[in-house]
């Protein structure tokens, strides 16, 4: 724990605050966009919680770098999505992969909406068939 | 000295409340009316130590106690007044003394009020918020108690975060603890209700009022949390699906879905077990946020120092309250069938699919929240789920919910009787559709992403059909009841806040700049320039504050001063926004770092509507407290009295 | 009757995955905030970088191959690079692998005169100014240390500080075993 807080500290004071960017945006807009939501999509390892587009640690102005350096070679997505987990693990991205062990994570969307809704459709349609104005309890 | 008075009242905190729960339960249990007649005067008692110790560690900060370890911590001999008070919250052994101080205020106002209701329900819901005081009082004392002595002393203190000395800040827990403290209450009354075996109607009116106060504590403390992110951050952001953001929203959700469900019970007499558990459901996801923050298991920005020893102990209190309540629920649940139907379209079914929808999205944060852990915990590898993944997601049961809000508002009971409201309606919609087409491609030059439209057509949409009601009972010079109105207010509210969402996700520009003075950028518009920066004095910081210019064509807009503070104790650099603030957009700056030769790194950003997100949530907030005013929760009643008289207005809600 | 059991069953469900990374916290087990490294069983990261107390000459990763190294990312900020520093030097002493530091983003003269002040138990130190060499080795903080095989495979990472003891534990085990492979 201590270990993180010196670190945490101390990056504070020696690196850049706030993670602004010191170099031009991309002449064309495609690539900054493309720019703009990768370093919104990695995590900064090092402070961990918070993306790289907002951590001012020296290590996220550093990956910010490296994938500026990346689109500007015309590296694909996929491309960098291994260049980075290959050294920081699946950890690096706030999107999850889609793999054997993540499957009830991405599959929670759509089956909660059908089990839940599934369930009070159930509850609708048998109230449908009970009788709709008798009702002992209502208040006059 | 006075510390240890503090603690000295905790314990006899500690011995009220236990009566209070032994006393209110047992006596209930067995009716005995002397018995339960203690549960008054202890929730009285326990207030007045709670407050006493409260008052207690606020004094130890204001006159600079750094003996008191919690003090050293997290206060400072140039902290301003404000913030020493606040600074009470500040860290994890004050925030849990607060949690306390507002448990035994809401249960001091349950006291106060409710003496309409029978004596043995009023005696169980006392018993069991005097159980949750027990268990975190003891959870104070004996792990966190912020009275702990510093021997020896120190000479000044650590000074409290830089992040937190401010004055949202320092009202976004107080705010937000209501809101989670106040679960707690629609929670008891769960409880009385299950160990009574007895659930009516009235029930659901006795417990609304309640569950609707929490509620507007929660919406505004959100709220206010994530404007403070917004101006003091700097990045702009105003919701990260942080964890301990998540923990603040599930609540909310869950509460939410109560208050709906709660109104088909007080009509009808229907969904009593389903209102049961969501009261469980609420709670448990409140308690679930104190556990998360505290106890280790999760990374995040707001997470509290952290202990797996103190964390097994909130376990076990969570394990204590939630399954020993679920365990019940199951006990008594199949015994408390209701008849009464009602049709495929009708009011029921808006509010029963209203009630899925939002438990979806409450349990699908709940998944992501959790995944990783589970993951981590069995080895499984490591992984992060952040705001790309919830972004998408929460949209899933979100989307539809929103397009049924709309028409469901106006559904009647047992049948929804829309017909005669066909032409409105439809005719709403159709302006909607148009305006929303019309601000997106006039006033924006375009749809951000697909979604765009069509969320600002349902935000036009759901705003004028909640106002379709107020309008016509006045324009028959009738007044609408204050829970009607209310329930336009706050769905009006999420009209304006989904307008502000739209605006802002779809249409925000950002862009990193190195200015030196004289040189300006452009964003949606706006000409940002830089003229300069000179150094200015706070009270316990000292900081660079540059001058930017901004204008649009030949029209000056603002002079915007933005700030880059260093606190003299903790040395952490912190920015300072400058905000320009117009009704349609905000114009953001934030100073980055000195470049050199006079240059600045800067973040300038175009916000469209963002106000409207936290507008739309103080809308909802009081539209809450509108309802809650209502006069048939007022006049005190027993089960057996009616709860309209004849005549009253045509629909309820 | 038994489905009414259902919400209490999955709460407890959930209290069991509580209970179960908490008793791993505290057990040491599991560290929510640690990386484990994926290059473990890969090949180390080429770099060829200044050495930091001759910054005419380069280290280069090639010429590391045929013996094993232990690789040591600091920093002269970093406090418990500071600490762990005696602890190198007593493994640098024992002369089982050679040490090589990595300087991560540091200051040179702090960093030359902070070895000279304290003794200096890497055989090279590569100084990584811009943090490419480190962003290449998964680096998310300092301190840490890998052990490379003889063949140039990433053995081990420990991340934090390194002692006696977790040398023994962690690394020295690899050297053992039909010896540096």
């Amino acid at each position: 724990m201590s270990r993180w807080l010196t670190l945490v500290v101390l990056a504070l004071v020696t690196s850049a605050a706030l993670a602004i960017d010191t170099e031009a945006a991309f002449p064309d807009a495609a690539r900054q966009e493309r720019y703009d939501r990768w370093i919104h999509e990695l995590r900064c390892v090092q402070c961990q919680n918070a993306a790289i587009a907002d951590s001012p640690v020296g290590l996220a102005s550093d990956l910010r770098r490296q994938v500026r350096e990346m689109i500007a070679a015309g590296q694909s997505d996929a491309q960098i999505k291994t260049f980075m987990t290959e050294r920081y693990g699946d950890f690096v991205l706030y999107d999850p992969p889609l793999t054997a062990r993540t499957y009830f994570l991405w599959a929670a969307p759509g089956l909660l909406l059908v089990v839940c809704v599934g369930f009070a459709v159930r509850v609708i349609v048998r109230r449908s068939k009970a009788p709709i104005d008798s009702d002992p309890e209502e208040p006059a | 000295m006075i510390p240890e008075l503090g603690t000295l009242a905790l314990v006899l905190a500690l011995l009220l409340a236990t009566a209070q729960a032994f006393f209110g339960l047992a006596g209930a249990h067995r009716n005995r009316e002397s018995w339960m007649a203690v549960a008054t005067p202890a929730v009285a008692g326990v207030w007045v130590f709670v407050t006493f110790a409260f008052g207690i560690l606020a004094y130890s900060f204001v006159v600079h106690d750094f003996s008191v370890q919690y003090v050293a911590a997290n206060s400072n001999s140039e902290l301003p007044l404000l913030y020493r008070i606040a600074a009470v919250w500040g860290a994890h052994e004050g925030s849990l003394l607060l949690w306390i101080e507002l448990l035994a205020t809401w249960a001091l106002l349950v006291a106060a009020l409710s003496g309409g209701l029978p004596i043995a329900f009023r005696a169980r819901v006392l018993g069991v918020l005097g159980m949750i005081g027990v268990g975190f009082l003891l959870f104070t004392l004996l792990t966190s108690s912020p009275f702990a002595r510093l021997i020896p002393a120190a000479q000044d203190g650590a000074d409290l975060n830089p992040l937190l000395q401010d004055p949202a800040l320092a009202a976004h827990p107080p705010m937000l603890y209501m809101g989670y403290v106040g679960t707690s209450v629609a929670f008891a009354f769960a409880v009385a209700a299950m160990l009574s075996g007895k659930l009516d109607a009235a029930w659901a009116r006795w417990t609304r009022p309640w569950t609707v106060a929490a509620w507007v504590c929660l919406t505004v403390g959100i709220a206010l949390g994530s404007w403070w992110a917004y101006y003091v951050l700097g990045w702009g952001g105003w919701w990260f699906w942080d964890p301990v953001e998540n923990a603040s929203f599930m609540p909310w959700l869950a509460t939410t879905a109560l208050i709906h469900s709660l109104a088909v019970t007080e009509k009808r007499g229907l969904f009593k077990s389903w209102t049961l558990l969501l009261a469980v459901f609420a709670f448990s996801l409140s308690l679930l946020g104190t556990f998360l923050v505290r106890s280790g298991v999760l990374v995040s920005v707001h997470a509290f120092a952290s202990d797996p020893s103190r964390g097994l102990f909130i376990l076990a209190l969570l394990l204590f309250f939630i399954v020993g309540s679920l365990t019940l629920f199951a006990i008594r649940a199949p015994t408390l069938r209701s008849e009464g139907g009602f049709e495929l379209v009708s009011r029921e079914s808006f509010l029963l699919l209203n009630n899925a929808l939002l438990v979806a999205a409450a349990c699908l944060i709940l998944v992501g929240e959790l995944w990783p852990l589970l993951m981590d915990a069995f080895d499984l590898g490591k992984i992060s789920v952040g705001p790309p993944y919830y972004n998408m997601v929460f949209l899933v049961p979100m989307v539809p919910l929103v397009l049924l809000l709309g028409v469901g508002m106006h559904a009647g009971w047992r049948r929804a009787l829309l017909k005669s409201r066909q032409r409105i309606l439809l005719t709403l919609a159709g302006v909607a559709a148009v305006l929303g087409i019309l601000i997106a491609l006039v006033g924006y030059g375009g749809p951000g992403t697909p979604l765009t439209i069509i969320c600002f057509a349902t935000a036009l949409f759901i705003m004028a059909s909640a106002l379709i009601e107020p309008i016509e009972q006045w324009r028959r010079g009738q007044t609408l009841p204050r829970a009607a109105l209310g329930m336009a207010i706050a769905h009006f509210g999420v009209g304006v806040w989904m307008m502000g969402v739209t605006g802002v996700v779809s249409y925000k520009v950002e862009k990193d700049v190195s200015l030196a003075p004289g040189e300006s950028a452009t964003i949606g518009g706006y000409t940002f320039k830089y003229e300069g920066s000179r150094q200015v004095d706070g009270p316990n910081y000292e900081a660079l504050e540059a001058k930017v210019v901004i204008s649009r064509g030949d029209k000056l807009i603002a002079e915007l001063p933005t700030q880059k503070r260093t606190y003299r104790v903790q040395k952490n650099p912190m920015t300072h926004a400058g905000i320009d603030v117009a009704w349609n957009r905000d114009l953001f700056v934030a100073l980055g770092d000195d470049l050199g030769g006079g240059k600045w790194s800067m973040r300038v950003q175009y916000k469209p509507l963002v106000r409207y997100i936290w507008l739309g949530a103080v809308v909802m907030a009081i539209g809450g407290l509108v309802a809650i005013l209502d006069k048939r929760y007022r006049v005190r009643r027993t089960a057996d009295e009616p709860a309209l008289a004849p005549g009253a207005a045509r629909k309820t809600v | 009757m038994w489905r009414y059991f259902a919400p209490a069953g999955a709460f407890l469900a959930l209290g069991a995955l509580f209970g179960l990374a908490l008793w791993k916290i505290g057990a040491g087990k599991l560290d929510i905030r640690e990386i484990k490294s994926p290059l473990i069983g890969k090949p180390a990261p080429a770099f060829v970088l200044p050495s930091l107390t001759d910054p005419a000459r380069q280290v280069d990763s090639r010429t590391l191959a045929g013996k094993p190294y232990l690789f040591n990312v600091w920093g002269t900020w970093c406090g418990e690079c500071r600490a762990e520093h005696s602890a190198l030097l007593a493994i640098a002493r024992m002369n089982s692998v050679q040490l090589i530091g990595l300087d991560w983003k540091d200051d040179h003269q702090e960093a030359v005169a902070y070895l000279a002040s304290l003794g200096n138990p890497y055989a090279e130190v590569a100084a990584d100014n811009d943090g490419r060499t480190a962003i290449n080795w998964g680096v998310y903080g300092a301190p840490e240390t890998f052990l490379v095989s003889a063949d140039g495979i990433v053995l081990e990472k420990h991340i934090g500080a390194i002692s006696m003891a977790i040398w023994q534990q962690k690394f020295a085990p690899h050297l053992k075993a039909g010896g540096p492979s």
